[in-house]
This record gives C-alpha cells, structure tokens and sequence, in this order.
C-alpha cells in the first residue's frame, strides 16, 4: 500500500481494492465461476489480482482460454507456465476442435475472432460455469464505456445493452435463472496506462511480445502484421523486418504490433503515456469492420 | 480544440508519482454542452485519441452535422447514434498529475432519473450544466436534488457558453445566486460555481482571460483540488464481512480470515470489536492483505481480517465496534427511487433487499408519499411508484439488516430492490430511519 497522506490511498490502490472487492463478491454469491485467460495483459493483471483476493488460499475458481489455433507461441508457454505455478485447473475450449466437430465454419476473412464466441458458449454450457471473469476495461471502446461490472446475460449469452441492470454503489446484482450468466469485469474502470503502472509496481511478468524485438512483418491496412502460419505475404506485400511490440494480445491471425523501442516496462509506459491511438484502433483487425463491430461482437455473448 | 498546456499535461501523467481517484457524475443534456465540455476534458488532458476524434468526424460528416459532434463520443451503442439520444450511463476516464478521474456521464432527459442516481451513487462531486442563456431550469433543479438525495458531497454549476452571452458578469451573477439560493434549501455541503465555455475551453483547463471579473479556479484546477479526503466516514467502524477465507491446504493450517472492503471507520489490531448480528465481542488479531499485515485499514482498503477469538461469522456479518453499531432492523425507511418500467412498486409487494453483503426479502409496508422532484411536493395519496418516481417507504425484512443513516453512512445506508421473479433490479434506496 502506498499512501500519500493520512488515510488516503493511491489511484491504483483505490483499483485494486475495488477489483479485488469484485473478485470475491463473485465468488460469494455464484455457484461455478471462470476467469478468461487470454495470456493479454488485463488477464495477467486480472489473475494476479484474484490471487491476492484469496490468499493465502488458492484461486477458488478454474482458468478458460479460448484458444482460437491462431496463438502466439509466447502466450501458451506463459500461460502453461502462470498455471503451473499457481495450481490452477485449466480448461481450454478449441477452436480448432469445434471446427473439426462441425460447431463452427470458418468464416471467408480468415478471421477467428467472431467464430470464437460459439467455442466460449459451448463450454460454459458444458462445464455449467455461472460467471465469468473478463479482463475487459470501459476505456477500451465505447459500447464497453456502458457496460457493466456485472454483465447479465441470458440462455443464449447474448447482452441486451438496452435493457442492463442499474449498479449502484457497489451492490452488484448477480441473481439469474438456471442456463443464464454473469460476466463479471473486475478492471472496468481501470486505463491501459493504470494496467501498465501496476504491471510496474507489482513487478509481475509479462509475456515478452509486449516488449519490442525484432519480427518480421507485413503492412496490411496500415498496420503491422507479424508473418507467420497464419498471415502470409499477399500479392504486392513487401515482408520486412521491423522493431516492434504488441499492445494487445488476440488472435494470431487479427491481432497486430506497433512499431516501438518500448524494451522495458517504464519505455512501455512512456510510450502508452505519449500515443495517440487507442490499443484497440492501433491493433485489432476485428474492429475495424464497422462502426458497432464490438458492440455486435458483445450482444452475440462475446467477452 | 488545441491548448499551450495539452502537451505539458500529457506529459506530466506519464510520470509515476501517486495520485489519488475522484469519481465525478455529469448531469445535463447535449444542448447545454456537456458531451463538448466532456471532450473538452478528455481532450485537453490528452485522454481522447486521434482514431477516436478521427471515427467521430467520419460520423459526424456522414450525418451532415455541420460540426464534429463530440456527442457521438459518449453515445457508444448504435440505438444511440441512429436516434441521437443517450441510453445509459457511460464511464469516461482522464488522467492529470494530481489525479485520475472517473467520469459517469449520465443523460439528462427527464425520463432518465434512474440513470442520474445511477452515476451520483459513486460520485464524489456532480458537475451539473446550464446554459448561461437559458439560465436555470426545470432539469438543473431536479439534478442538484438528486445529487443531494444522493448526498455527493461536492456539487459543481458550470455556467456554460459564456461566450454567447458576451462573458456577461451580470448574467452569471444572476444564475449562480438563483442555483446558490436553491441548494441552501438542499443537502448541499459544498457549491462551487465556474462560468466557462466548453466550446472555446475558458475556464476549462486555465483561467480565462476573457472573464477577469471571474477569481475562482478552472474547472480542471477545482477538480485536480477539491478535498475529498474528508468526505470518508473514518469514525464508525463499519467492516461487512465479505468472505471466510479457509484455505484448505496443508501448508497453511487453522487459517480463518475475513475477507471485506472497510465501508467506514479504522480498524486496528488490538482493536475491540463487536460482531453483528451475533452480538459477539472478540479483538482484532491481524488486518491483513496479500502482501502482508497493515497496521490499519480504512475506506476503500479490502482487507483480510483475523480474531483472535473463534466466533461463527459469515458473510453478511458485520464487524464494528462495541460502543459504536449499526441499527439491526426490520423495519426499514427509505426514499427510495424506483427503476424499473415493467412494473411498479406496490404496497404488500414482495422483493429481495440488497444492502452490504447481505441480501433479505422483504415486504412493503408503507408507501408515506411520493416526492415530485421539481417541486418538492409530497403526494400522500399515492398508491405506487412507477419508474422514476421517487417517495419515501417502509419495508419489513425477513432477516435483520444492519443499517445505518444513509446522509451518515453511503454504504451501510445504501440498498438496491431486487424483483424476486424477474431477478431484475428495480429500486434503490436511502435509508432514513430504522427501527
């Protein structure tokens, strides 16, 4: 805790004591309850944060990733390695697999990140989870600007924006029937520079493509790709080596780099500091479709 | 929309120095200029991005708005821009130096009360609009009793579009003595007064030069400043016990703490408390987090408390001190506001109380009167409140509850009504008494 006067705690303080508030009110009042881990940053901070909830006891609750086959080889390993050392019961819901089985079709782009959401409910279905946890934050977008901390949805986990629990103060209403949900976001009101500032403080790790290194990459829509399985150089795209680093970790296949000399956690926070671009604007192929891509994406029961 | 101290301002909230947090609620609607004094903010702390600005204009010239509108900012769902009006609460976020700010802008239709007291349940200050041309009306009155229901202790009255009334002494004058003589009829604590153009930015980051008969602070000064460390209620030991953590482990054993967020007062170790509703009295061993034992915990810390006395406690418990309790009550006064369109509070209605981390059915047994928020007059012949309306009710509640004053205690005085069959939230409610 750092105060910075009698009885006043700090801006991430006040964060943390809110998410973790959060955290533990899930698990007090749901039955089977799930933390989203993508591996991105808002996850690593959301585990971290569920682990000082509960200690000295373990994380009550098992780990989902959604893994869409489109990964970076970075992300599993920390993922497999974040498990490991926590204990942690980790369910994956395939993609790859739901493909197979005929529970998704590949859409024409390529892109997996709409097919994903099918995978997700599908597995809520059959291990019955009754909330869960998303990293997701309202300044990352405007129709997550009004989304609640406690996002009900309904059999088909579909969100009806219009029609959201009121919140007031921080008495958050979970109550559902059998087959509906609960997706609860514990960073809601933090920033990607708060996010940053306590990934510094707390000294947690990161997987390393949020620092800059060298890749290889493509210009595509005027954003970096790295080439790999998934991206492939198209007629007329040059492949060039650049320094770069992610600000959002998605989708292999969607998800793109900015060009950085941010090597270090304060160079990263310099840089979220000074851009002008939002991470979801600089980065994310998925939602630039259309004006209400997110919002669409939301209402289909994606996170 | 470009100022000499944006750069610096971005600059200086790179740096890591603590800040602390002020949650403030906006109220007014799109034709006082709060979207634009909202983006005037975020633009000016460089908060708002050069894609954000950029899909806004895009819209905005798509539209034929002859100008950007930084409405479509805020108005984030795609009912909401087809039908330019705004649904719900939206969070805004802006940083500077001193603090990070929270913004819960609200609409400021009349239809929207719900989502006004939505917004001021959190706030530590409300910013309420008027336009220096039409001076007070009807809506600025009714969002400054809200704000005062709702007891945010610092209340904010921008006089905006200065610059349409010739940065007019006279007509600001004349606005803030008619608002100031109104709050004093409120539960006001705190009233501050800025005359500024969103539009233009006096007034908003730096004091403008044209309105020298003007000696208060900026906007964003009074907002970087405002005290609000005092505004916690650091004397009543409130600790509504969230959570038991037992770990069921073989390296950690005999382990029982209390998981919670202090709602209000300090707790110590050493300390003598109190456990509601057994009525136990034991000390406090350990006041612990994660990262170790803290020597005191206050609002808004959440903490693992540990005593040294084994006593059953659950969540829905109360820690407090012996000489210093909540009310344990079942029968509740409450205003309360209701929010739910399908169907309205009765009397004899059945619902689910939400108060602390304690939730208990509960029966309405008296519906004393409905307030009209514009003229503060009481209706005692009504026979329900439908969405909202607000009045003053009593329920009775299965279990007891532990309660304090709400215009004491925000938390422990604070509830939300839940309907039992439809699981929706319909009401909240400031408790006034318990018996």
């Amino acid at each position: 805790m750092t105060t910075t006067a009698a009885y006043q705690v700090s801006h991430l303080d006040a964060l943390e004591a809110e998410s973790i508030f959060v955290l533990r009110e899930v698990v007090a009042e749901m039955e089977r309850p799930v933390l989203l881990f993508s591996g991105g940053k808002d996850s690593i901070v959301m585990l971290w944060l569920a682990q000082k909830a509960f200690a000295p006891a373990n994380i009550p609750f098992p780990v989902l990733h959604v893994d869409t086959g489109h990964n970076f080889p970075e992300v599993l390993a920390y993922r497999d390695q974040r498990v490991a050392e926590l204990g942690l019961q980790l369910v994956v819901a395939s993609v790859p697999e739901a493909l197979a089985s005929g529970l998704v079709r590949e859409s024409a782009d390529g892109m997996r990140n709409r097919i994903q959401t099918p995978v997700l409910l599908a597995a809520v279905e059959q291990h019955r989870f009754d909330a869960l946890f998303g990293g997701a934050r309202r300044d990352e977008e405007k129709a997550r600007a009004k989304e609640r901390v406690f996002s009900f949805r309904d059999e088909f986990g579909q969100w009806d924006p219009k029609n959201q629990r009121p919140e007031l103060w921080s008495l958050y209403n979970g109550r559902h029937q059998p087959g509906e949900s609960i997706r609860a976001f514990p960073l809601s009101n933090w920033t990607e520079l708060d996010v940053w500032h306590y990934i510094a403080r707390e000294r947690i790790e990161a997987p390393s493509i949020y620092y800059a290194h060298e890749r290889e990459v493509i210009e595509r829509d005027g954003m970096l790709y790295a080439v790999n399985e998934f991206i492939r150089p198209r007629a007329g795209e040059e492949r060039f080596k650049a320094r770069v680093r992610y600000r959002t970790v998605g989708d292999a296949s969607c998800t793109a780099a900015v060009r950085s000399d941010a090597d270090t956690v304060a160079k990263v926070i310099e840089e979220v500091a000074a851009t002008r671009i939002t991470e979801r604007g600089a980065t994310r192929g998925d939602d630039r479709v259309s004006e209400a891509a997110m919002e669409d994406r939301k209402r289909e029961g994606y996170f | 929309m470009t100022t000499e101290t944006t750069a610096e301002v971005g600059a200086e909230a790179a740096s890591a120095r603590p800040m602390d947090l002020l949650r403030f609620a906006t109220a007014g609607s799109v034709d006082d200029g709060k979207s634009t004094l909202i983006g005037r903010l975020l633009y000016d702390t460089r908060s708002l991005f050069a894609d954000q600005l950029a899909a806004v204009e895009a819209v905005s010239a798509a539209r034929g708005d002859e100008y950007t509108n930084l409405a479509l900012l805020t108005d984030g769902l795609r009912a909401e821009r087809e039908q330019g009006i705004t649904i719900d609460v939206a969070y805004r976020y802006f940083a500077t130096p001193r603090r990070k700010f929270i913004i819960a802008d609200t609409p400021g239709h009349i239809q929207y009360t719900r989502n006004m007291v939505t917004g001021a349940s959190t706030a530590d200050l409300a910013l309420i609009l008027v336009d220096a041309r039409k001076g007070l009306v009807e809506q600025s009155r009714r969002h400054a009793f809200l704000c005062s229901l709702l007891r945010v202790p610092h209340l904010v009255l921008c006089v905006n579009k200065m610059d349409l009334v010739d940065w007019s002494h006279e007509v600001y004058e004349k606005i803030a003595d008619e608002f100031t003589a109104f709050a004093a009829k409120l539960d006001v604590p705190d009233l501050t007064v800025v005359p500024v153009s969103a539009l233009h930015g006096d007034n908003i980051v730096s004091r403008s030069e044209k309105m020298p008969w003007y000696e208060g602070p900026s906007l964003l000064h009074h907002l970087e400043r405002v005290h609000i460390a005092s505004d916690r209620n650091l004397v009543d030991v409130r600790f509504p016990v969230q959570y038991v953590i037992r770990p069921q482990s073989t390296t950690v054993t005999d382990y029982r703490g209390y998981a919670g967020q202090v709602a209000s007062g300090v707790l110590k170790p050493d300390d003598e408390v109190m456990v509601l509703p057994s009525g136990f009295t034991s000390r406090i061993a350990a006041v612990e987090t994660a990262d170790g034992p803290v020597p005191e915990a206050f609002p808004p810390m959440s903490v693992t408390v540990r005593l040294t006395d084994e006593i059953d406690i659950s969540r829905g418990d109360m820690i407090c001190r012996p000489n210093n309790a909540p009310a344990v009550a079942q029968d509740i006064e409450a205003m309360v506001c209701w929010m739910d369109e399908t169907r309205p509070l009765q009397l004899g209605g059945r619902y689910v109380i939400k108060h602390t981390t304690r939730s208990a059915r509960a029966i309405v047994r008296g519906l004393h009167y409905r307030l009209d928020i514009n003229s503060l007059h009481r209706d005692e012949s009504a026979g329900e409140l439908k969405l909202n309306e607000i009045g003053r009710v009593r329920f009775r509640t299965m279990v007891p509850l532990l309660v304090d004053e709400y215009r004491r205690n925000r938390t422990t005085g604070g509830f939300v009504v839940i309907d039992e069959t439809t699981n929706r939230t319909v009401g909240a409610g400031m408790i006034v008494e318990a018996g």
